[in-house]
């Protein structure tokens, strides 16, 4: 809150009281023809690019708090290396002293955690939240006695914490930049390995990779990225990129790659809107700013997105539950008209029959409206007509479609029972059709099998129109 | 200590700020040991983070910095914390810990920018107000010394109005534990377990992260948002390592606790100049944190059983007493084919079954101290004791032998390592056994004799 | 009646679907051994399970019958975990419908026992195996209210039932694997529940707690309670269980044991290459069921 505040405010106090001036500011700034305005924007975007990297891989390692605790535990580092460089003369606010010693405190806090998890019953997440405090507190005590020194002037150090995003410096941005070119670098030259011992340590392990150098690299590239970053755009903010971009990215893809190319972009976009708005709106902290485009980025990616989104998973769930309904419906016809009729179930023998909800209740675990629900879907396909006495007949595209149902199903059920080892690795009922998951050899043979029962399912030609869950599927 | 206390002036004040600390960290500890039992520490770092937009909210809505509505704000905000933490973590099947991140973060950012509105455009008594509560100095290591600044007088008793809150709040969670115990424990022991029998672990894990937001505000004003974390975690984590029963920890981390304000505060006033800063203070709250963790790293190293001395301990008399065993058997096996051996060449042969030469040097002078093995002209020999205990090892040995190539099939050159780790763990009772699984054979695989059970 | 659903199967027997399934249901009772299904202690119809869009379960029919030992068996990921959890509304179905005793599952908690893997709890917990045990009587004591002097003895009587009673106030972290799920079995036992679920009770325990544990599930049997037990080790099916349900995503056959057990059931399940299985089910249909 804080001097972030108090700078954006400082730079935006001339106010903007006419809608022309606001204009012109809004041409100026998207135009990023202001030079604080191109740093600012610049060293964030840079900032957001490199997280969103290396956080997608703290993400898949279920470390993505790790950041939260490390950050925290580098206060002590900054007020130590600033007491030391106070008592030893200097002016005890050398960027490169301070970084250092938030750089070895934070690997401190980080060997603290792996040795109470190591040593003791504490779990993963007190571990952290241990260090996290008990070095932040650390931090608060020899900050307080900095406050008190008379030699040395403390002012800015708490922009470590809160962060100063609206004045950053053009060589902080520099900083950022070189930082998000080596982290990229690096996550495309070790992309393989840092895969690797995402997906599985041990694996990793047993496969030669030196796993333990690579997660001191992939750490080390952790807290660079974070030391670089705190002092420039403070705490929460990075904690916030180095956790949003990458989950808001898995939500649209399976694919590694892909998701540290989204979550790249996200942090990026999240950076570069965040401080353009930022810039154009009063009294608008930069650093909440961000937090809130990517917060909103990562909203719309988990209703939305395409891979893993709420509303995808939603229309599945519905759309396999409505293509089950039609297919129990169009089987249980079947099956009654087979008890009924003495011969080979044909299409026209299907739909000379007439099903009437009464029949049809107690041919499966249909509650309540689920069997209604199931013909209104039928009807709508296409597959039945009502039927002048108040039930329903077959249509022909329905008795065919009913036929290939329990072909499909039958051929199935065969299928996990003479290849009942390796049934439930290949059993895909999304995949409407046998045909559509097993060779055409498999399938003659199924056929062969079914052949002994059902000789008129057996040698149907394979369907081409395949029924579909009522357009939901 | 008392002579300690001298060093400094202590005064009322410092009765208070103790006390004051004492009730947070208490109220903090028993929250905090379900929060560490449940793998739900970082949800007090998100909380505690996340509960400003609340106070910011309440403020504007409030108008007023009332400490009832604080809490309310900081319980709703909390309670909303855990449901949007619940729900990304369920319906956008994202990790926990990630999607506290994502949840804490933006409520903080919301927090930040709703205060700035407030202290911009707020009156002007409201930007006071704001700018006292949610200073960030004051949200750094909160405002603990200042305690005595707002005396409130209750039941004709005038303490600081901090007091009369946390203590309020510590009734409350002590309450709230007591009555709802079994069913914290079990929620936190086996949730699944817990909703089959008709306690809703959803609606247990909502609640207890309402009350660590009410706990949080409240412990906020005097520690700070980040030390509030140290308050929940730290005592209930240290318990954790020093006892195996529940209400113990909850016990023990209250104890914990109240050291650790005590201890705290104390050295927030006196370890300063010790290190140079003459007549200067640190901040309590910050001493309260650096304090708990102490007490932790001390848990952490000497707890009984679990602690890493006692592991290293362990782990030391493990592999000298391994040495001791392997210097017998060698010394029998030697003796068997008719021989002795020099102390250097005993000492060779034991090193290169693996252990340390401390550990061996260590074993032989045991081995003499407990006259199992005799000193004879620059030979070492097995006394009566010694060829007694070395015939067992060796009666061991042979029958994992005999066991391993039995029932596993290995090859006659692969049974030893497995034996030569089995017979350091194997009891009479378990040797006679092993025996009688195997028909009392009287030869191993190797075709040499199995020595038979003395006891017979 | 070797395969419970009427579409025809691969099985000769099965040559023409014939009546309704309703009325093929309730026309064998002696099969299902359940003489109301309606009120049968576990009833799934058509329940189909699907994470994500891959099913694990397809089409599951099955009726528990009541006072018996209901062996669940079948390959690793034939759903046998889910089908538990699916009856606990532990996972969401895709469709079809679970009673309890004829009623939905959420009125009937206490009257089911859930034995889970012994993986799902952290065994460093700060508590005793008393303790744990005493939690079977949670839901019985209700809200608020402490746990009584009963409760109490009912938990130390059901340590007690299942050897543990000189282990009540040792934590559990330091037990034994064998002796963590006698805990659990206990804990389930001093629920006094009428369905008991347990999730391979067996894995990972010794000869002398499996032993144990399976005494204690037939004295349960002795008093008309009804076990379903997630089960691994087919050579032991005939022996412990009077009833199977072989599951592979589908249920291929359930029954009494003498009469599902067979070697074509089994390849039906496990795929034709489990010989060695075919011959201990042979041995155990001479020794056992001759």
């Amino acid at each position: 809150m804080p001097s972030s505040v108090a700078d954006t405010g400082d730079r935006m106090s001339t106010g903007v009281t006419h809608a022309s001036r606001f204009v012109d500011e809004l041409l100026h700034v998207l135009t990023l023809q202001d030079y604080n305005t191109n740093v600012v924007v610049v060293g964030v975007s840079a900032l957001g690019l490199a997280c969103g990297l290396i956080g997608s891989f703290l993400l898949l390692r279920k470390r993505a708090l790790l950041g939260d605790a490390i950050s925290h535990a580098m206060l002590p580092g900054i007020a130590g290396a600033f007491m030391v460089m106070s008592a030893l003369g200097g002016s005890g606010k050398s960027l490169v002293g301070l970084l250092i010693g938030a750089a070895i405190s934070g690997a401190a806090g980080l060997a603290c955690i792996l040795l109470i998890r190591h040593f003791s019953r504490i779990k993963e997440d007190a571990a952290l939240g241990i260090i996290l405090s008990v070095f932040f507190g650390l931090g608060v005590v020899l900050l307080t006695l900095i406050q008190q020194m008379r030699t040395a002037s403390a002012a800015g150090l708490e922009s470590f914490i809160y962060g100063k995003t609206a004045s950053m410096l053009a060589s902080d941005a520099i900083a950022i930049l070189i930082a998000a070119v080596v982290i990229s670098i690096a996550c495309l030259v070790l992309f393989k390995e840092f895969t690797v011992l995402s997906f599985d340590q041990a694996y990793a392990q047993s496969q030669g990779f030196p796993v333990h150098g690579l997660d001191i690299v992939m750490t080390a590239l952790v807290i660079a990225v974070m030391v670089i970053g705190l002092q420039a755009v403070g705490l929460i903010l990075m904690i916030a990129m180095l956790v949003i971009p990458p989950a808001a990215a898995r939500f649209w893809t399976d694919r590694l790659h892909r998701m540290l190319f989204c979550a790249g972009a996200i942090g990026l976009l999240s950076g570069l809107f965040g401080a353009l708005i930022s810039t154009l709106t009063p009294r608008m902290p930069a650093g909440a700013v961000i937090v809130l485009v990517a917060g909103a980025i990562f909203f719309v990616s988990m209703v939305f997105g395409t891979a893993r989104g709420v509303v995808r998973r939603v229309v599945e769930h519905v759309g396999l539950a409505r293509k089950v309904a039609l297919q129990h419906l169009l089987r249980a016809m079947y099956e009654l008209r087979e008890a009924q009729a003495d011969c080979e179930v044909t299409p026209t023998v299907l739909q000379e029959g007439r099903f009437s909800a009464d029949a049809l209740q107690p041919r499966r675990a249909w509650n309540g409206g689920e069997l209604q629900q199931a013909i209104r879907l039928a009807r709508r396909a296409g597959y039945l007509t009502p039927d002048s006495r108040g039930g329903v007949r077959l249509t022909e595209s329905g008795a065919n479609a009913a036929i290939h149902v329990v072909r499909n199903h039958r051929l199935w059920e065969i299928f996990l029972i003479t290849h009942a080892d390796i049934a439930p690795s290949h059993v895909d009922r999304d995949a409407d059709m046998v045909e559509h998951v097993l060779d055409p050899a498999m399938i003659a043979e199924l056929e062969a099998v079914l052949a002994k029962t059902d000789p008129a399912l057996a040698t149907l030609a394979s369907p081409h129109h395949l029924p579909s869950a009522g357009g939901a599927g | 200590m008392s002579e300690l206390l001298s060093m400094v002036q202590w005064q009322t004040l410092d009765t208070w700020i103790v006390v004051v600390g004492a009730l947070c960290g208490m109220s903090c500890a028993l929250l905090g040991t379900f929060l560490v039992l449940r793998r739900m520490s970082m949800m007090g770092d998100a909380i505690s983070h996340a509960v400003l937009p609340g106070l910011a909210i309440a403020f504007l809505v409030a108008g007023s910095r009332g400490s009832l509505v604080m809490l309310v704000g900081a319980g709703v905000v909390g309670l909303l914390t855990a449901v949007f933490t619940q729900w990304i973590h369920r319906a956008g099947r994202v990790d926990e810990g990630a999607s506290m991140g994502v949840v804490f973060t933006v409520l903080f950012a919301i927090g930040l920018i709703l205060i700035v509105h407030v202290a911009e455009h707020g009156s002007d008594e409201l930007g006071r107000a704001a700018g006292v509560d949610l200073d960030p100095r004051c949200v750094l290591q909160g405002a603990l010394e200042m305690v005595h600044l707002y005396p409130v007088t209750l039941f004709g008793v005038s303490a600081p109005r901090a007091f009369w809150i946390t203590a309020a709040v510590f009734i409350a969670n002590v309450a709230i534990v007591a009555l709802l115990y079994k069913e914290l424990k079990i929620s936190a022991f086996d949730p699944a377990l817990a909703t089959s029998l008709g306690i809703s672990a959803d609606w247990m894990h909502y609640l207890l992260m309402t009350l660590v937001a009410i706990t949080t505000v409240v412990a906020f004003e005097s520690v700070g948002s980040i030390l509030v974390i140290a308050m929940l975690i730290v005592p209930a984590a240290a318990a954790h390592l020093l006892t195996d029963r529940l209400g113990s920890m909850l016990g023990l981390a209250m104890i914990i606790a109240v050291i650790a304000a005590v201890t705290g505060h104390w050295s927030a006033i006196n370890v300063p100049s010790w290190v140079g800063f003459d007549g200067q203070s640190a901040s309590t709250a910050g001493m309260i944190a650096v304090v708990s963790g102490l007490v932790f790293s001390l848990a952490l190293l000497l707890a009984p059983r679990r602690g890493i001395v006692s592991q290293i301990l362990n782990r030391l008399a493990l592999s000298v007493r391994v040495a001791r065993e392997d210097a017998l058997g060698l010394l029998l096996r030697a003796e068997e084919r008719g021989g002795t051996l020099t102390p250097t060449e005993l000492r060779g042969a034991v090193r290169a079954t693996g252990a340390g030469s401390g550990a061996v040097s260590w074993a032989l002078h045991q081995l003499q101290r407990q006259q199992l093995v005799r000193h004879d002209s620059g030979r070492l020999q097995l006394t009566v004791a010694g060829k007694a205990r070395a015939t067992e090892l060796l009666r061991s040995h042979r029958l994992w032998e005999t066991y391993v190539e039995e029932h596993f099939h290995l090859p006659t050159d692969h049974v030893h390592g497995p034996a030569e780790r089995l017979e350091h763990v194997t009891d009479p009772a378990l040797r006679e056994r092993l025996a009688d699984t195997l028909a009392n054979p009287t030869h191993d695989p190797h075709g040499r004799p199995i020595p038979p059970n003395d006891a017979t | 009646m070797m395969l419970h659903q009427n579409r025809p199967l691969v099985s000769d027997e099965a040559s023409k679907p014939s009546a309704p399934e309703v009325v093929q249901r309730t026309a064998d009772p002696v099969a299902t051994g359940a003489e109301h299904p309606e009120t049968a202690p576990l009833s799934m119809h058509d329940v189909t399970v699907a994470y994500h869009r891959k099913p694990v379960l397809w089409d599951v029919d099955f009726d528990a019958p009541e006072g018996h030992l209901i062996g669940i068996v079948g390959p690793n990921g034939a759903g046998k975990s889910t089908l538990l959890k699916a009856v606990l509304d532990l996972v969401p179905r895709v469709s079809g419908i679970v009673t309890i005793f004829g009623r939905p599952y959420r009125t009937q908690r206490q009257r089911v026992g859930y034995v889970p893997q012994r993986e799902s709890v952290d065994w460093d917990f700060p508590v005793s195996a008393l303790d744990v045990v005493t939690m079977g009587r949670y839901g019985r004591i209700g809200w608020f209210k402490p746990v009584g002097r009963a409760d109490k003895e009912a938990a130390h009587a059901a340590l007690d039932r299942v050897g543990m009673a000189d282990y009540a106030k040792r934590q559990i972290s330091q037990l034994s694997g064998g002796q963590q799920q006698r805990v659990f079995l206990a804990r389930a036992l001093a629920q006094e529940a009428d369905l008991y679920l347990m999730d391979e009770p067996f894995a990972g325990v010794d000869a002398a707690t499996e032993k144990a544990i399976i005494r204690i599930l037939q004295e349960l049997r002795e008093k008309r309670r009804t076990v379903l037990v997630v089960h691994h080790d087919l050579q032991t099916v005939p022996e412990y269980f009077d009833h199977v349900v072989l599951l592979n995503m589908r249920v291929v056959a359930q029954g009494p044991t003498s009469e599902v057990f067979t070697p074509e059931n089994l390849r039906k399940t496990y795929g034709g290459r489990l010989t060695l299985l075919e011959e201990a089910a042979h041995a155990i249909k001479r020794g056992g069921h001759g």
